[in-house]
């Protein structure tokens, strides 16, 4: 055979394994992957741990500024205007800042995905409905459509996740009706209908592995925009409501001692930044991960991607 | 020594690519002369291209990195030059063309735009260049040139893009004309145009010309000289006649023996029985584009016939009516007697199995997310009845044996295979259903020509194996011929011609048939001088 | 052109339609604005005549259908808080937006596409890294925390810039430089990501091999192919500050239609509200067909 054969031959190791070194291969993604779970931890056994620290007001140490631990490490970050340790705060808030990004994303995505597949693969008149539907959510200004619901209903966590996941349900609607069209035209899918494969098994088990690469780097882009969503309602005051935190709410409440305490809002301005940047840095991270044909990038190993 | 126009020597070029660093070419040495045609021939993979980007500088740096060698031109070392220097020759002093020109002509501005830019960059005024394009648009055999100046390049056919390109490439009068692949996208009667084409060229200017390509019959029109290339080292250089009558390298002599077209072709059998499908009248069309104008076939059981067209003639959309991709508007494809069409989807079913497809491109027609067990098996998911599910690996390990696989490659994906070991997996994938015919979609044209050799033979073995039938479609005629029981000739959606495969090949009726079969070229560049003469002998009566 | 121009006129007029019907009754069941607009300790005969003259005593339906027949006379009804015309107050609050729109745009655009195009041409290089690292960062930022650090930075801390209102030229600093920052990490990826692949494309090879200059590879031949998942990007961006930059327009007390909708809201003004989502839609039914008219201008398969 002349065929000149590019095979990489493979250790044989576990799947989890190998996903690590693909990850240990681009340095910024694993960075970026460590402050994830860190905020993952926090958002999952924050409250449990320091939700008592973290309400707990102390007179004495009101804005009490920051890189001082003369009260306790808790204190480093700084104290606010109750004197409430920011760094306790900022770990509690994580909580519901993850949840609602998380839960909208989940429901935004799941319904997206779902109508997605039937207006693409489907040619009957729903498909044109879906279609119609996502463009009249597309128009509507997501943030009035935020306001109205939470003014009209409560502010409560489950009605943002509701709003926040319709205004989001266009983004994987459009990306998945655009991927069904285009990948079941190609000959993979032709072949399998020649085999007589159900519509069921081509849109399962042919069309959707395909697209899911892409709906994953969207949802953890995703991911970031719904929390700079949330944090900007909460910031607006039609939010999240105290005593409930997130690190939106918590720039809002730092803005009236901008002048004399700029640690009250910076913290949680911080937080907010490194979560959405380790959001994106792994979502290209993802891209490459993904994608059987780029993969090789990252298991060569120390390769920049670009 | 003698000073030649262009020398390459010793030139090695490494890559760095998931596997490591690729040696590409290793101490490749040529040179090319004022008025000759040198041909760089070899398969994918062979490296021949890399000579090439290394004189345009058009490799980058990194992956690729020039490890040896220098490229003297006119007895100067490109390799020591400024990058200024070396962009005032691309162009100036040599140009070059290349495959698809499609892709390599910028989809966003005009083609008089593009023509023009050329001569601009190197120093000649806009109104000079303008007059200069159109009279190079009108030399090249464009229709209306100062129409075709204003039009953007999606706006032509193949052939005439592979002009475009051409006057494109020779509008600063280069001393060096390279031409990458430049006839392989094309149909065979454009591709015999385009180089005739080149050779006037060449002739009026007296440029040196490079031809890189993977075909033997282009060689034999147009090559003085022939280098043959695999694997990144040249195996063999001489005249190109002798190189083809009295080849020394054990891989040229491969190369030469699997050309198609060279065979004894099949006997003719009997025909006897109900045929095994049987096409009635069937018409499609694409909104005003009459794709089959009423096209009537039939196919015996065990039989091969081969159906062959150029772009545009309808026979892949034959294909897909059969397969019921893309149902036809009027007419009947009769399966045993059975209309395929009216049949619903559950009694369409129970036929899948019977009818296989096996499509142009594996790289495509394999889904890239699942390993060959699970493409293999995938028949039997679909068809509980076939195999239980006990059996399926020691199947998959049977059926990739058959095809020349090794049963431990069952838990790779396919972009972990080349070209034809992949057509080779969906070849096994056609016979997990157990047909009774396979119809091949231009199955071997994205192929080499010694893999095309091997994958024709592998059919060739399974139809003897298990008595299958095929219908198998190509654009090419001689890649039939030895393959092929019956031909059917298709032109615009019509079938101009049929019948056994002698009477088409030796004793052509049509003037299309006979057109499609002088255009092909033979791979002897003995034969292809003679019917060049013949060519220029009665010029005019070849149809365009 | 202009059955496609018709076409989305009919589909942005639908949605418009089932956008005010929605807004119409929702906003409504938020409660009666009354309370806000008269004092305490006002009687209840005072509340009564005030119900009675804008209306609210009457069924939801009796004023839609009121609503409606007084929008086909072009009249949009009168804003409560301001006791004039509301399409005069959307009016004068949507060019102070669109003013900010096209200044952010284009500053955002210019410079997106010069950086973008120039770390495309080194992958890797030291250029390229510092120009993804601050778009990473710059995508990353929440506008209200950079409002929050502009103002203590430049006003509290430097006393150079304004922090609020409008006035002079210096006003439009603060709140311009904010609003940049995110389309401009965002536009900037996707010009080097689009600018990458267009430079491998083999036209760009035929560039080279015809020996064309590297400046002239990137901008004359690179950089038209490469805007046309660019402008894609451009419009969403301009259609997220047209729809009103809500934040910013708070923060730095800009008189834009952003304020002006979350204030009508909260002030129950239904009329400003429904005419700023007729404002901001036909706003950006022009906006997408400007954009589609770029796509046609910049490719020629499109056009024909």
């Amino acid at each position: 055979m002349t065929d000149t054969q590019i095979l990489a031959e493979k250790k044989p190791t576990g799947p989890f394994s190998r996903w690590l070194a693909m990850l240990w291969a681009d340095k910024f993604a694993f960075l970026a992957a460590l402050f994830l779970l860190v905020i993952l931890l926090c958002a999952l056994f924050g409250p449990i741990l320091l939700e008592g620290i973290a309400t707990k007001q102390n007179l004495r140490g009101r804005n009490a500024p920051p890189f001082d631990i003369a009260r306790g490490w808790l204190y480093v970050l700084g104290a606010d205007a109750l004197g409430r340790p920011l760094l306790a705060r900022v770990v509690v808030a994580a909580q519901n800042t993850i949840l609602v990004a998380a839960a909208a994303v989940l429901a935004s995505s799941i319904v997206g995905t779902v109508l997605g597949l039937v207006a693409g693969y489907s040619r009957s008149a729903a498909a044109q409905w879906i279609m119609r539907l996502g463009d009249v959510i597309m128009s509507f200004p997501s943030l009035l459509l935020a306001v109205i619901v939470l003014y009209m209903l409560e502010p409560s966590v489950a009605n943002i996740v509701l709003v926040l996941a319709i205004t989001r349900i266009p983004i994987y609607l459009r990306t998945t009706r655009a991927e069904v069209l285009e990948v079941r035209e190609r000959m993979f899918v032709q072949a399998a209908k020649v085999m007589g494969a159900s519509h069921w098994r081509i849109v399962f088990r042919h069309i959707l592995p395909v697209i899911i690469p892409t709906l994953v780097t969207i949802a953890t882009l995703d991911f970031a925009f719904v929390m700079l969503a949330e944090s900007s309602l909460s910031f607006l005051g039609i939010g999240i409501q105290a005593p409930e935190i997130t690190w939106g709410l918590m720039v809002a409440q730092g803005r009236p001692y901008l002048t004399n305490a700029w640690w009250l809002s910076f913290w949680p301005g911080l937080a907010i930044i490194l979560t959405t940047l380790s959001l994106n840095l792994l979502s290209n991270w993802l891209r490459i991960a993904l994608d059987p044909t780029q993969r090789w990038r990252l298991e060569m190993g120390g390769r920049k991607n670009g | 020594m003698v000073e030649h126009l262009l020398e390459v020597r010793d030139l090695s070029v490494e890559f760095h690519t998931a596997v490591g660093t690729v040696r590409a070419v290793q101490n490749v040495s040529w040179h090319l002369d004022r008025g000759e045609t040198l041909a760089i021939l070899g398969e994918s993979g062979s490296g021949k291209s890399v000579s090439a980007s290394a004189i345009m500088n058009l490799i980058d740096m990194p992956p690729g990195k020039i490890t040896s060698g220098t490229i003297l031109l006119d007895g100067r070392d490109m390799l020591k030059m400024t990058p200024e220097e070396r962009r005032l020759i691309n162009g100036a002093k040599i140009a070059m063309i290349f495959q698809d020109p499609l892709a390599h002509l910028n989809p966003v501005y005009t083609v008089g735009w593009q023509i023009t830019e050329m001569m601009t960059t190197h120093g000649q005024t806009g109104g000079g260049a303008n007059v200069r394009a159109l009279e190079l648009l009108r030399r090249v055999g464009i229709t209306d040139p100062e129409k075709a100046m204003r039009k953007y390049p999606f706006q032509f056919s193949g052939g005439q893009r592979q002009r475009l390109m051409i006057a494109m490439a020779i509008a600063c009068k280069p001393d060096i004309l390279i031409a990458d692949e430049p006839t392989t996208a094309l149909d065979v009667t454009v591709q015999a145009q385009v180089l005739e084409l080149l050779q006037e060229l060449q002739q009026e200017t007296g440029m040196g010309m490079l031809l890189i390509t993977h075909d033997l019959g282009v060689v034999a029109e147009i090559a003085d000289r022939v280098v043959v290339m695999n694997s990144g080292c040249i195996v063999e250089t001489g005249n190109a006649a002798e190189v083809y009558r009295d080849p020394q390298n054990a891989y040229t002599k491969k190369l030469i023996a699997a050309a198609p077209g060279k065979g004894a072709m099949p006997e003719e059998r009997s025909r006897q029985g109900d045929p095994l499908l049987h096409g009635v009248g069937l018409k499609k069309s694409y909104g005003s584009f009459q794709a089959l104008k009423g096209v009537d076939f039939f196919i015996m059981p065990g039989e091969t016939v081969a159906v062959v067209g150029e772009s545009g003639s309808g026979k892949s959309t034959l294909a897909r009516a059969i397969v019921r991709l893309d149902d036809p508007q009027e007419g009947q494809v009769l399966y045993r007697g059975k209309d395929l069409l009216a049949m619903t989807p559950k009694e369409m079913f129970g036929l899948r199995r019977d009818l296989q497809m096996v499509f142009q491109d594996p790289t495509q027609s394999l889904n890239p997310r699942m390993t060959v067990y699970q493409l293999i098996s995938e028949a039997w998911v679909i068809h509980s009845d076939i195999l239980p599910k006990a059996k399926w690996k020691d199947r998959v390990s049977e059926l990739l044996v058959k095809v020349g696989l090794k049963p431990d490659m069952a838990e790779r994906y396919p972009h972990q295979f080349s070209g034809g070991q992949r057509q080779r997996i969906a070849i096994a994938r056609a016979l997990a259903m157990e047909p009774k015919l396979i119809i091949c979609d231009e199955a071997v044209s994205a192929l080499d020509v010694s893999i095309q050799a091997q994958v024709i033979a592998l059919l060739e073995g399974l139809r003897r194996e298990f008595g299958l039938s095929y219908l198998f479609i190509a654009h090419d005629l001689p890649v039939v011929r030895d393959f092929a029981d019956r031909v059917i000739v298709m032109k615009a959606g019509e079938i101009v011609e049929e019948g056994p495969v002698r009477q088409i090949f030796d004793a052509p009726v049509h003037p299309y048939t006979q057109a499609l079969l002088a255009a092909s070229l033979d791979p002897d560049p003995d034969v292809q001088a003679t019917r060049r003469a013949a060519r220029r002998r009665q010029e005019g009566l070849v149809p365009a | 052109m202009k059955s496609f121009i018709g076409k989305r006129a009919i589909a942005s007029g639908v949605s418009l339609v089932v956008l005010i019907v929605i807004v119409f009754f929702l906003s409504r069941l938020t409660g009666d604005p009354t309370d806000l607009y008269l004092p305490l300790d006002a009687t209840t005969e005072m509340r009564q005549q005030f119900r009675e003259i804008n209306g609210f005593n009457d069924p939801l339906i009796v004023q839609f259908g009121r609503y409606v027949s007084d929008l086909v006379q072009g009249n949009f009804g009168q804003s409560l808080r301001q006791a004039r015309p509301a399409m005069d107050v959307v009016l004068e609050a949507f060019v102070w937006t669109f003013w900010l729109a096209v200044i952010t745009m284009a500053l955002v655009t210019v410079a997106a596409i010069i950086i973008g195009s120039l770390a495309a041409f080194r992958v890797g290089g030291v250029f390229d890294r510092i120009a993804t690292f601050f778009s990473l960062i710059g995508a990353a930022a929440p506008d209200f925390w950079l409002a929050i650090v502009a103002i203590v930075i430049f006003a509290v801390k430097l006393h150079v810039l304004p922090t609020s209102g409008t006035g002079s030229v210096w006003h439009w600093v603060l709140p311009v430089g904010v609003l940049f920052i995110r389309p401009f990490g965002l536009i900037l990826q996707v010009v080097r990501g689009s600018m990458i692949s267009v430079l491998s494309s083999a036209y760009v090879k035929t560039a080279r091999a015809k020996g064309v200059r590297s400046t002239s590879i990137i901008f004359v031949h690179g950089l038209r192919n490469a805007m046309l998942p660019v402008i894609t990007v451009i419009g969403d961006q301009s259609a997220a500050i047209l729809n009103g930059a809500v934040v910013v327009e708070t923060v730095f007390g800009f008189p834009g239609i952003g304020k002006l909708m979350i204030d009508s809201i909260l002030l129950r003004d239904f009329a400003v509200v429904l005419a700023v989502i007729m404002v901001s839609a036909l706003a950006i039914f022009i906006m997408n067909l400007l954009i589609d008219l770029a796509y046609a201008l910049l490719d020629p398969r499109i056009r024909y």
